[in-house]
């Protein structure tokens, strides 16, 4: 961590936004994370990515759990609503958030430990509903804090800092998500900002739930050799399956994709996502092709990245629940809550 | 692009912008700190170390160091950095013992000094601790040169002068007042081993106009402010009109206030951007009322009955042609009147006692042929320096030409080469004490500059004596000091140790940092989250990184050294280092008396 605040300097040649914000304006608070954390780089992409797609901050919220992940949500987006639940539940407060209020974007941070152990359950419901939200697990294969023991994701043979090796078989949450029917699975890794950025902002702007598993080195208790979730190893063992870039409505593409090897997704909101095979025999659009590579690489002890998996064909949460276009929040009171009398009408209707 | 080369100690010196604009390189942070820690008398030396008169350039530099200064580009106003050199030439205590110790046995050399100014003393300064004999030889009946004669009392008290003339005529040199040197000839025949001039540029340049020899109300400035400064004229008419646009033109307006001038205008012929006064010095003109005439190019001096009564001009107007060339077009006529004019439209070098026969060559303008290193003349064992050298610069710049010039003497007396110099040399020590301690105050705060007080105005113009500006007040400046952003803590990087994690980049302020694939320079600086535009300001990229061969990219431009990318590197693969670029001087040229400088230090 830093000691100092990070002070707000107007330069007069800082790049803004459309919204005539400036990167700084969607800062956080200081971060008390270890210097070299992977999560303050994550905050970083985040930020980066809010500022490209001119979110308005009060359009935002950003929900967390327990754990050195949870905390990042405080360390950008000052403006925006947030909430920090319970360990492992924090799918629960985003479904009633998105019941709520379904304009605003919502932005889950998890880690390993919040996403894959306590609160396995609620993730894998929050995927079932496909709840329209950007749900990020920062990855880092420990404990860090609570002193850097083993976590879910740790693979067979990861050493822990005293060189002692884990034995049980990991959860890979970009499997376990594919199968359990998400719209949009991506791994990304910390300290490449260049494939995340576009990967959170194509996740950002997909309607349903978009998970980015995000390895992010523990700097603290996981950066040792021996480990598989080091900066060092996760470079070696990061390959890059599909290239992802986002597109914003209106925008013309600028770099001429090869066809073929391209695939171009339209999205809800009018932007599209372009997909860039490294792999001819990949389909990010097919469930079974993409478990089955992220295993065979997995076999070769490799780490696949990029967008592994989409699909915009699916309605959200609200859709299948028939909710009304208007977020409930704008409904007033009456309206909302039409009395006892009402009440006896509805149930006297089912009799 | 190629890795920046940062053991190279000019480019760290460039870092330190102040000290890079300074023509003597004051260690300007260096200072500063001191200051802030209430060690004047450390914040003195180390000005006097390389600008020699602290005190009187605390009041009236010319400044190149601020404009510069880093503050501005982040925060508008530049750190006041003159004012500050004040503060420590103020508050000092007794600063002799610690100066370099000036040996008993001379070393047999005799070094003639013409002129007793800021550039000849330097000189003097710089050549007592090797042990030379000096004559210093000045035609006023006082020290000090132009800042003496040019400078009036309200902006350079001679309390300040003699102080710091004094310490080095202490020291043991000759000086003989009011001994002009005739004859440059005679002294060469004398047994002098080499001989310094620094006689300054002398003579105020004339405005030939009709009317000018039919009045005696028509005074050259610099003539006339030495006139007021050895009290020879104490009065001036009513209405007087300063013609000119510099910082004589200045020191003539506020001197005319305060020897009777009821209506004082200063004239110039252009526009008020291409006018050479200082901002700092034309304010204060303009607060004391003074008018200021703009475009208004004299034609004639209209003199009736033998009584100067006006000023005829054409008024002008500029413009910028469709090829970028200035054009003037006369617009119309006016008459101001008045009752004394005076010229402030330059000053000449003039050297009427160097026989033309003796080998120095000079030019048609009366300045010498000088070598901008050596300051040798080409008349071997003659040097210049100061304005007698290159013409009308500033007093700082004197100074940094007689540190050249000492050494150049030295390695003459020497039979050295004088182009054999010793180069820059530098020091860098980490800064870090500890966890998130760093020996400097690294915490950034936006704070305006604070206004040096002055004296309330119906109380300036009784006393030509009267110091306008009082100097900072302690509160004033221990929040001043605070807003020097210590450019001479260095961000330093050692490629082999990044992990490259982007935390330094996250936590960068002002996001001047990135890593990125190694590119062309004009590409990589697009790169840059704040783009680096700013082209006069290098860029830093690092070797290779260990881990994806990418480099690390710093725009110096607008990096505010608060330390927080080292603070927040995990392997302190970046540094905060502090740099203090070494100086050579005349006793670093001699070893031996180097060694015993120190020690007496």
């Amino acid at each position: 961590m830093s000691y100092i605040k990070k002070p707000n300097i107007a330069l007069s040649n800082a790049p803004k936004n459309e919204l005539g914000m400036t990167y700084t304006d969607y800062e956080g608070a200081m971060s008390t994370l270890c210097a070299g954390c992977g999560h303050d780089s994550i905050t970083g992409a985040i930020i980066q990515s809010v500022f490209d797609l001119n979110i308005l901050p009060h359009r935002m919220i950003k929900m967390s759990g327990i754990g050195c992940s949870s905390k990042t949500p405080a360390y950008f987006a000052n403006q925006s609503h947030g909430f920090n639940s319970v360990h492992g539940r924090m799918p629960s407060v985003a479904t009633g958030a998105n019941a709520a209020n379904k304009e605003l974007f919502c932005i889950g941070v998890s880690g390993d430990g919040d996403t894959l152990s306590i609160g396995m359950g609620q993730f894998s419901h929050a995927i079932r509903r496909n709840l329209n939200m950007l749900y990020i697990i920062e990855n880092n294969g420990v404990y860090g804090l609570t002193k850097g023991q083993f976590s879910a994701s740790a693979d067979v043979g990861s050493t822990a800092k005293k060189g002692e090796a884990n034995k049980q078989v990991p959860i890979d949450p970009c499997q376990v998500a594919i199968a359990l029917g998400a719209t949009f699975v991506a791994r990304s890794f910390s300290g490449d900002k260049d494939q995340l950025v576009p990967l959170l902002k194509a996740g950002l702007m997909h309607k349903g739930f978009a998970m980015v598993d995000v390895i992010s080195p523990c700097v603290t208790f996981n950066d040792h050799e021996g480990s598989t979730k080091s900066y060092m190893s996760t470079r070696e063992s990061k390959r890059e399956a599909v290239y992802t870039d986002y597109i914003a409505p209106f925008n013309e593409i600028e770099v001429n994709y090869e066809k073929g090897s391209s695939i171009e997704v339209d999205l809800h909101d009018g932007g599209r996502v372009i997909l860039r095979k490294t792999d001819e025999s990949y389909s990010p659009q097919s469930r079974g092709d993409s478990v089955k590579n992220i295993r065979a690489a997995s076999d070769e002890g490799e780490l696949l990245t990029g967008l592994l998996y989409i699909d915009e064909s699916q309605q959200d949460f609200t859709d299948t629940e028939n909710m009304i276009d208007q977020p409930l929040n704008s409904i007033d009171h009456k309206t909302l809550c039409p009395g006892k009398k009402a009440l006896k009408n509805l149930l006297d209707s089912y009799r | 692009m190629q890795p920046t080369d940062t053991k190279n100690p000019e480019y760290y010196h460039k870092v330190v912008d102040c000290q890079w604009g300074c023509p003597a390189h004051t260690d300007v942070p260096g200072y500063i700190r001191h200051i802030a820690q209430g060690e004047y008398t450390q914040a003195y030396l180390l000005n006097r170390e390389s600008n020699v008169f602290p005190g009187i350039l605390g009041r009236v530099c010319d400044r190149p160091c601020e404009p510069v200064c880093r503050r501005a580009r982040v925060d508008e106003e530049p750190v006041a950095i003159c004012r500050l050199k004040r503060v420590a030439g103020d508050l000092k205590d007794d600063f002799k013992p610690y100066l370099p110790s000036v040996p008993e046995q001379k070393n047999g050399k005799k070094i003639a000094i013409i002129g007793a100014g800021c550039a000849s003393m330097t000189v003097a300064n710089d050549l007592l601790p090797l042990g030379y004999e000096m004559d210093v030889f000045e035609p006023l009946p006082e020290m000090g040169g132009l800042i003496r004669s040019n400078i009036p009392k309200f902006r350079l008290p001679p309390e300040v002068i003699d102080e710091e003339f004094d310490v080095i005529v202490e020291q043991g040199i000759n000086l003989h007042l009011n001994h002009p040197i005739e004859s440059l000839k005679n002294l060469l025949n004398e047994d002098y081993d080499a001989v310094l001039v620094g006689t300054g540029a002398p003579k105020g340049r004339e405005l030939d106009l009709p009317g000018r020899y039919d009045t005696d109300q028509i005074h050259i400035g610099i003539a006339w402010l030495e006139s007021v400064a050895f009290d020879h004229i104490d009065e001036v008419g009513e209405k007087v009109l300063i013609i000119g646009g510099g910082n004589t033109a200045m020191d003539c307006c506020r001197t005319s206030l305060r020897l009777g001038g009821k209506d004082v205008k200063v004239i110039y012929r252009g526009e008020r951007h291409a006018m050479k006064s200082s901002d700092w010095e034309l304010e204060p003109a303009l607060e004391e009322n003074v008018d200021l005439v703009l475009c208004h190019s004299p034609e004639e001096y209209i003199v009736e009955d033998g009584k100067l009564v006006g000023m005829r001009f054409s008024v002008m107007e500029y413009s910028v042609d469709d090829d970028g060339k200035k054009q003037s077009r006369k617009v119309d006529e006016a008459i101001i009147p008045c009752d004394t004019v005076i010229l402030a439209i330059g000053q000449e070098n003039s050297f009427p006692w160097i026989e033309r026969d003796l080998g120095i060559e000079f030019d048609q303008w009366e300045v010498p042929a000088v070598d901008p290193i050596t300051y040798e003349s080409t008349l071997k064992g003659v040097f210049f320096a100061g304005d007698a050298a290159f013409g009308p610069k500033n007093i700082i710049e004197a100074v940094e030409q007689g540190h050249q010039a000492a050494i150049s003497i030295h390695k003459y007396c020497n039979k050295e080469s004088l182009t054999d110099r010793l180069p820059h040399g530098m020091n860098l020590v980490t800064a870090k004490m500890g966890i998130h301690e760093w020996s400097y105050s690294n915490d950034y705060d936006y704070d305006d500059r604070y206004e040096v007080p002055t004296i309330p105005m119906q109380k300036r113009f009784k006393d030509i004596n009267i110091e306008v500006e009082l100097g900072y007040e302690p509160g004033q400046f221990k929040r001043e000091v605070e807003r020097c952003l210590n450019c001479d803590i260095q961000t330093d990087f050692v490629a082999s140790l990044c992990i490259e994690c982007d935390a330094c980049i996250d936590i960068c302020p002002v996001n001047c940092l990135t890593i990125t694939e190694n590119d062309e320079e004009s590409s990589i600086r697009q790169k840059i989250k704040t783009p680096a535009d700013n082209l006069d300001q290098a860029i830093y990229v690092s070797e290779d990184l260990p881990q994806t061969g990418r480099v690390m990219v710093k725009d110096e431009d607008v990096c505010i050294h608060c330390g927080l990318c080292a603070e927040r590197c995990p392997t302190a693969a970046w540094d905060m280092k502090k740099f203090t670029l070494q100086v050579p001087y005349a006793s670093d040229e001699a070893i031996d008396v180097a060694k015993e400088t120190k020690k007496a230090v």
